[in-house]
């Protein structure tokens, strides 16, 4: 860096703010005292700066080549550095040359009743922005190339929108998924809340046009191996698992699992449903092709076998293939990964009554639908007999600090409910009853929901926790609370449904790693900001959609995956990403390589090149906060025009 | 050979005294020496909720100075009143200085201050599981063939507050599973395995302590069980001694015998004198007779 200590000649313009400042900072004693002060070349003074006449002001001063460096004394810097700067632009001068020294909401305002001394102190803060603008240089935007791909990691509903909304934009997308499906948790339920329509009839015709879209390139069966590189330049490792069946050729004839002899509970029917060793998750899958599961198939267990060989028309069965890795560049990266559900065998004081009859939500799910293994015959598992008085406890897991999880997972009131109607729609002459804590019932349509679930179809809300569940007999016996009444209920119920709380998807701690991205307490992804990113993640170019941030309903997915959309959509849109040059640098000559700076960024923009033992910073990553600087023991980490130098200098000039 | 010191509590040498009598024999068969501690107090029976009230955690503190004055580390306690009493009021000192400070400045005759880490109060059923092993504990079981099915009950003193739980799961606790299966002794499917007995409930208001142990007993019994066993002199007794009240008052009601872990573990190692039957309510004789492990 050159040294900027030749500049000098630094043009104030002191703003009135109306009486927001005029009428307890003497302006007319500022403007005498700072055009007193080395360096200052030109000032003026003007009732509303920000205005038409005091930016044009502004403009000329800068147009007169009489002034290199400026200092706007009026309100902070938030609200009209740009519009300063911007005028600046316009002037044709550098817009990093253009300070701003606070003398409305740091003096007069907070000093309305002691004018002598907001007097002074404006003087001193101005002479203090002074120093420091006559060391500033001038600045320029970084700027990069983007790669105008993106990768959506996890292939739900949530990872199908933002790939649909994307792709339909124009702009190629890669959508991945481990399964061999897409469609994700939404192609288990039956039907959703509060329309009570069915969730595949909803969600198939979306799939097929993830299926069928050119811009979407489908990579299920896989999982991300290594990301390396930032925002716009991302490049991803991609481990490609082995089906043993070659994709290219396979049709999804559903020959070769007719023939397979062996059967293994089905992981997409919450295994109270069977599948062949050679399958795909469900019949509407995309892309319809097989995978074997070489840990029950035959062949690879006993070395005989064959059978799918033999059977499949397209030779298509590969029991050599081998898993690879694909490597992809992408400019952005989506993170929809969805929910598992809290395991239901922690719960101890349940325990006891555990039988084929007490299911989690998702399995009552797949006994509800119509493709489900029972066809939709809501019977019991044990005994395939109907069940006349069934048991739905909320909150299972959820909600509980002390045991298990704190949260409230949002959506199990409403699933509920439908889980009740559903079943009495099935079962008219059964008894549902309901324990609750509360009911969580906001949204559209949502609450009239659950009273119709109430007063329609009489299922039984129990307001209480359920203390123990037991077996007797070939019933459940439910023993609750019913904190209205006092009492202690005991339900010798049929089958037991339990609203297990929902958890970040197994495997996305690993995943946050290679992604560098945060996980909150609870092991969801954090956003940039609750409120205002609330898709963004504090790496640059990387999004989140869906249950990975937190858990929420199908609509509030859909509508984040749409958030998550337009925001790749904004960061791709420009030829260009241009970048605030207000970043931290590195002397080479003071680093010695500890690297503790590398640890302390949180937007991991620090490397440490290993050979040359020096800190590397990307300008493109850096957000300027300067972590670095405070930590770096030999001062080699500074912030372009807020140097250690400048801070000097300003604080020199108050004392 | 393994020393350790004991504290019987005031239960275990009266109604209890089939316990520690079987514990006694069973130890020494174990090569296990228990030293009972020199002088202890009545544990309070009940631990004190009243957080300005120190005067009742004077009792078992003592008793624990005792204990760690032995310079040994564990203090073996059987009964589950007073494993619970010593736990709680051990915890009590460790966790605030305030009142270790206190009660430690009240016993200001004692040579020595109790902090609250320096002795383990550790129950029969941990002190098996950890000092002994259920493994070694199985190869010393000669009377293999029983097909004796128990009912393990627990009640709630061992295993309240979660804090002081001898076993990881207060809500659904497996110790004394662990130990019988390792011992080739069959439990049974016993959901009512920690619901209270009663407790103190049988000094003035036997119908509440009646309808618990009831529903307890019935459990037992309609998952067939040939025996309740337990670890608590007060389960004992309750479960034991209502079944006289049930038979009399409830038609078709079917008896089903108690005995603590210690008399039966006694009998599967041969030991056949440890137990003095007359205390029993319910005869267990005909039961342990027609399973082969009385001769």
């Amino acid at each position: 860096m050159k040294n900027p200590e030749h500049m000098n000649r630094i043009g104030v313009f002191v703003c009135h703010c109306g009486i927001n400042i005029a009428s307890i900072v003497d302006i007319e004693a500022v403007t005498k005292e700072i055009s007193k002060y080395p360096g200052v070349e030109f000032i003026k003074d003007y009732q509303y700066m920000c205005s038409e006449p005091g930016q044009m002001i502004f403009k000329e001063a800068c147009r007169s080549g009489q002034i290199d460096g400026i200092v706007v004394a009026s309100c902070s810097p938030t609200l009209h550095e740009t519009t300063f700067r911007r005028a600046s632009i316009e002037a044709g001068m550098n817009p990093y040359r253009v300070e701003i020294a606070n003398i409305r909401e740091q003096c007069s305002w907070v000093h309305h009743d002691e004018e002598e001394k907001a007097t002074e102190k404006a003087i001193d803060i101005m002479k203090s922005v002074i120093e420091r603008s006559r060391r500033n240089e001038s600045l320029t935007e970084v700027s990069l190339q983007t790669i105008k791909k993106v990768l959506v990691i996890g292939a739900g509903i949530s990872g199908m929108q933002v790939a649909l909304n994307i792709a339909n934009s124009g702009v190629e997308t890669f959508l991945l998924d481990r399964q061999p499906s897409i469609g994700g948790r939404m192609a288990q339920l039956s039907e959703t809340f509060p329309t009570l329509d069915c969730s595949q009839c909803i969600l198939t015709p979306r799939m097929v046009e993830v299926g069928q879209n050119k811009n979407i390139t489908l990579m299920t069966y896989s999982e991300v191996e290594e990301v390396s590189g930032y925002v716009g330049n991302f490049n991803v490792k991609i481990r490609r698992k082995a089906a043993y069946v070659d994709w290219d050729k396979c049709t999804g004839c559903g020959i070769c699992y007719q023939k397979c002899p062996k059967t293994v509970p089905s992981e997409f029917e919450q295994l109270i449903g069977k599948r062949k060793a050679i399958y795909t998750p469900f019949p509407q899958a995309v892309p319809n092709k097989v995978v074997i599961d070489n840990n029950n198939c035959l062949y690879f267990k006993t070395g005989k076998c064959r059978l799918c060989e033999k059977a499949c028309p397209l030779g298509a069965i590969d029991f050599e293939q081998k898993e690879r890795i694909e490597e992809i560049e992408v400019g952005a990266i989506v993170v929809a990964t969805g929910y598992d559900l809290y395991e239901k065998e922690k719960i101890e004081e349940y325990k006891m009554g555990y039988c084929e009859d007490v299911l989690d939500g998702l399995t009552f799910e797949r006994l509800l639908s119509s493709s489900g293994p029972t066809q939709g015959k809501l019977v019991r598992p044990s005994d395939g007999t109907v069940p006349k008085e069934i048991v739905f406890i909320q909150c299972v897991g959820s909600r509980d600090p002390d045991n298990h999880l704190p949260y409230c997972s949002r959506i199990c009131c409403m699933y509920t409910a439908k889980h009740t109607m559903l079943y009495k729609h099935r079962v008219p002459d059964g008894q549902p009853y309901v324990f609750y804590m509360d009911i969580r019932s906001g949204g559209k349509n949502y609450e009239e929901f659950v009273q119709r679930a109430i007063e329609e179809d009489n299922v039984l809300y129990i307001r209480g926790r359920v203390a123990r569940l037991y077996r007797e007999d070939d019933k459940v016996v439910v023993v609750g609370a019913d904190t209205l009444s006092g009492k202690t209920i005991v339900i010798r119920a049929d089958m037991v449904v339990l609203a297990m709380a929902m958890r970040p998807s197994g495997g996305i701690e690993e995943l946050s790693k290679k992604l560098k991205i945060q996980v909150d307490g609870n092991g969801f992804l954090s956003e940039a900001h609750p409120k205002l990113r609330p898709v963004e993640t504090l790496t640059q170019g990387v999004f989140v959609a869906g249950c990975a941030q937190a858990p929420k309903d199908i609509t509030d997915t859909v509508s984040q995956a749409g958030a998550a959309a337009s925001k790749v959509l904004e960061l791709l849109s420009n030829e260009k990403l241009l970048h605030d040059p207000i970043t931290s640098w590195i002397d080479e000559e003071l680093c010695a390589g500890c690297g503790q700076c590398v640890s302390q960024c949180s937007y991991n923009a620090i490397q440490l090149d290993e050979k040359k033992r020096k800190a590397f910073i990307n300008e493109i990553l850096c957000q300027g906060c300067g972590a670095c600087i405070v930590t770096c023991p030999s001062g080699a980490a500074q912030q372009k025009n807020f140097t250690i130098k400048q801070y000097y200098s300003m604080i020199e000039s108050l004392v | 050979m393994l020393t350790v010191s004991y504290m019987p509590g005031c239960t275990l040498k009266t109604t209890g005294r089939n316990y520690e009598d079987s514990m006694l024999k069973l130890l020494y068969k174990l090569n296990v020496k228990v030293e009972e501690l020199k002088n202890w107090f009545c544990c309070g029976t009940t631990y004190s909720m009243a957080s300005d009230n120190l005067m009742n955690q004077l009792a078992p503190i003592r008793t624990l100075l005792r204990a760690k004055q032995t310079g040994r580390r564990e203090l073996l306690v059987l009964c589950s009143m007073c494993y619970n009493t010593l736990r709680r009021a051990q915890d009590l000192v460790l966790h605030d200085e305030e009142k270790r400070n206190k009660i430690n400045e009240f016993m200001y005759l004692e040579e020595t201050n109790f902090n609250g880490d320096e002795v383990r109060v550790i129950h029969l059923l941990n002190y098996l599981k950890e000092f002994i092993g259920f493994e070694t504990l199985a190869d010393g079981i000669i009377k293999k063939t029983s097909d004796l099915k128990v009912a393990p009950y627990y009640g709630c003193m061992l295993l309240r507050p979660e804090e002081i739980s001898i076993d990881e799961s207060s809500e659904n606790p497996g110790i004394m599973e662990e130990l019988f299966q390792a011992c080739g002794i069959d439990n049974v499917y016993f959901p009512f395995k920690t619901e209270c007995c009663g407790s103190y409930q049988t000094v003035n208001k036997k119908d509440i302590v009646i309808s618990r142990t009831s529903k307890i007993i019935n459990s037992a019994v309609n998952n067939k069980a040939d025996m309740i066993t337990t670890s608590c002199p007060l389960c004992y007794f309750n479960l034991d001694s209502s079944q006289g009240t049930l038979v009399d008052n409830v038609p078709g009601f079917k008896t089903i015998p108690v005995m603590y872990v210690s008399q039966i573990l006694a009998l599967f190692v041969g030991i056949e004198d440890a137990t003095d039957y007359s205390m029993h309510s319910i005869d267990p004789r005909p039961v342990l007779k027609e399973k082969g492990l009385l001769g």
